[in-house]
């Protein structure tokens, strides 16, 4: 079962559609067990990081999170829910802890436009399983803000990070694949095929 | 590099229904806005906009389950506009399955719900529409309501500056006078308002001849929106992009 953790940010709807397009079973629940031992767990987002924050935390999901990473199951972060993964995000000068499980701070894209909205294309990490198949797709994006950097923690249980990047004003990181843990800056459940096809991998990791 | 130019088909809805004239050869049903919206995402379209024209509030029930059946069905960026009012009216398209909310009259009746539906939601989900023409204000080009009957005294340059102040995401610059006329989009009003914005505009009214979608590219617009033209199988979405993808525009 795929899980789509409901926290009160993000269009569930057209996530729960996409997810079970390939005929996987799709659950929106924030039951704390449900969401710790589903085969896989989506973590949507839009609008601010702190009021995505102050829902995840609600839910415990830095909790879920850490329990679903011992137990080597896979998460997938979408949008904010995608930079929530990260230590901090920075919005009109407001700092506010994320979850934590990757080093680096969100920050706003040096463009003279924004947001980052539309179709763009993707610098694919070498041997991306995510992104098997669609690496040259245009993906669709709605985000002012993103990771600029990716800083490897040494100490990091997870092995080594693939990671894809975004340019708009300058590069920002599109997708992240770290063993149990994945996430997309830009919107699967809205990219058409191509973001069908990316969901169907990420579904065949769950397995 | 910038995200690829998005063609956006309109589509005005009223009791579930899609109204204007719908000319397709390869419907099963032509007032089926769910059914259409399919052809258009197959077609290649890059978002979709519904427009509910309905004149009742009582009516708008039945635009929540076009977008929720819609939204099950297609996966690209789906628009709901017309008769959004407050925050809550905005949640309850979202929970449907809409993406983003475009706002028109009552943005201009009470600006602040701009920066309310910002608060609640972020400014990816809120575009200003704008019913512009040519009048005589500042920039000589004045804000209407009512679909461009009823002039308001506002510029219109003016108003899209102080909306995007409030928080709005994106701009759907909706030119009053070539609506209709499938005589060219005004690009004198896209080159007007270009550099008075830092967010993303779309341009809408007067799309007819291929040379149109490029024009208005050039003047300033990073995506371009059409209804009749699409409706009446004059171009399809495909034949655009392939124009524009010739002419060295980036597509998806």
């Amino acid at each position: 079962m795929i899980a789509i953790l409901d926290y009160g940010s993000g269009n569930i709807k057209s996530a729960q559609r996409a997810f079970s397009r390939h005929g996987a079973q799709v659950e929106v629940t924030n039951d704390f067990q449900k969401c710790i031992n589903a085969d896989g767990l989506v973590i949507p987002g839009v609008g601010a990081f702190a009021t995505c924050m102050e829902g995840l935390l609600n839910h415990r999901a830095d909790v879920i999170i850490d329990a679903r990473m011992s137990k080597n199951l896979q998460t997938l972060g979408i949008c904010v829910g995608a930079q929530t993964l990260f230590s901090f995000g920075d919005e009109h000068d407001v700092v506010t802890p994320g979850l934590g499980q990757w080093n680096g701070t969100v920050t706003k894209l040096p463009a003279p436009k924004l947001p980052h909205m539309g179709w763009n294309l993707i610098d694919v990490a070498p041997e991306s399983a995510l992104f098997a198949g669609v690496e040259k797709e245009r993906f669709y994006f709605v985000h002012s803000f993103a990771a600029q950097n990716w800083e490897e923690d040494p100490h990091s249980p997870l092995k080594q990070a693939k990671v894809s990047w975004g340019n708009y004003g300058g590069k920002f990181i599109a997708a992240v694949e770290n063993g149990p843990l994945s996430a997309t800056q830009f919107h699967p459940e809205k990219s058409g095929d191509a973001g069908a096809k990316l969901i169907e991998n990420w579904i065949a990791k769950c397995a | 590099m910038n995200p690829s130019i998005r063609i956006i088909p309109c589509l005005d809805v009223t009791e579930g229904r899609v109204v204007k004239g719908i000319n397709f050869t390869n419907l099963k049903d032509a007032g089926d806005p769910v059914e259409m919206a399919r052809v258009y995402d197959l077609e290649g379209a890059d978002e979709l906009t519904f427009l509910d024209i309905s004149a009742s509030t009582g009516n708008r029930q039945t635009t929540y389950d076009v977008v929720g059946r819609t939204a099950e069905q297609v996966f690209i960026p789906l628009t709901v506009g017309g008769g959004v009012r407050t925050v809550a009216d905005v949640d309850k398209l979202l929970r449907a399955g809409a993406d983003k909310i475009s706002v028109n009259t009552a943005a201009i009746e009470r600006p602040e719900l701009l920066s309310e539906i910002n608060q609640h939601f972020g400014a990816q989900v809120l575009v200003l529409s704008v019913d512009a023409r040519r009048g005589a204000t500042a920039s000589s080009f004045e804000l209407t309501t009512h679909g461009g009957t009823r002039g308001t005294g506002i510029d219109a340059i003016e108003w899209v500056k102080q909306a995007c102040d409030l928080g709005v995401g994106e701009i759907l610059l909706n030119s009053m006078d070539a609506d209709g006329t499938r005589a060219g989009y005004d690009l004198e009003m896209i080159q007007l308002l270009r550099p008075h914005i830092s967010t993303p505009m779309i341009a809408s009214g007067g799309a007819g001849a291929l040379e149109d979608f490029s024009r208005a590219i050039d003047a300033g617009a990073d995506a371009l929106l059409a209804a009749s033209v699409f409706h009446f199988g004059v171009y399809r979405i495909s034949q655009i992009k392939e124009f524009l993808r010739s002419a060295g525009y980036l597509i998806r």
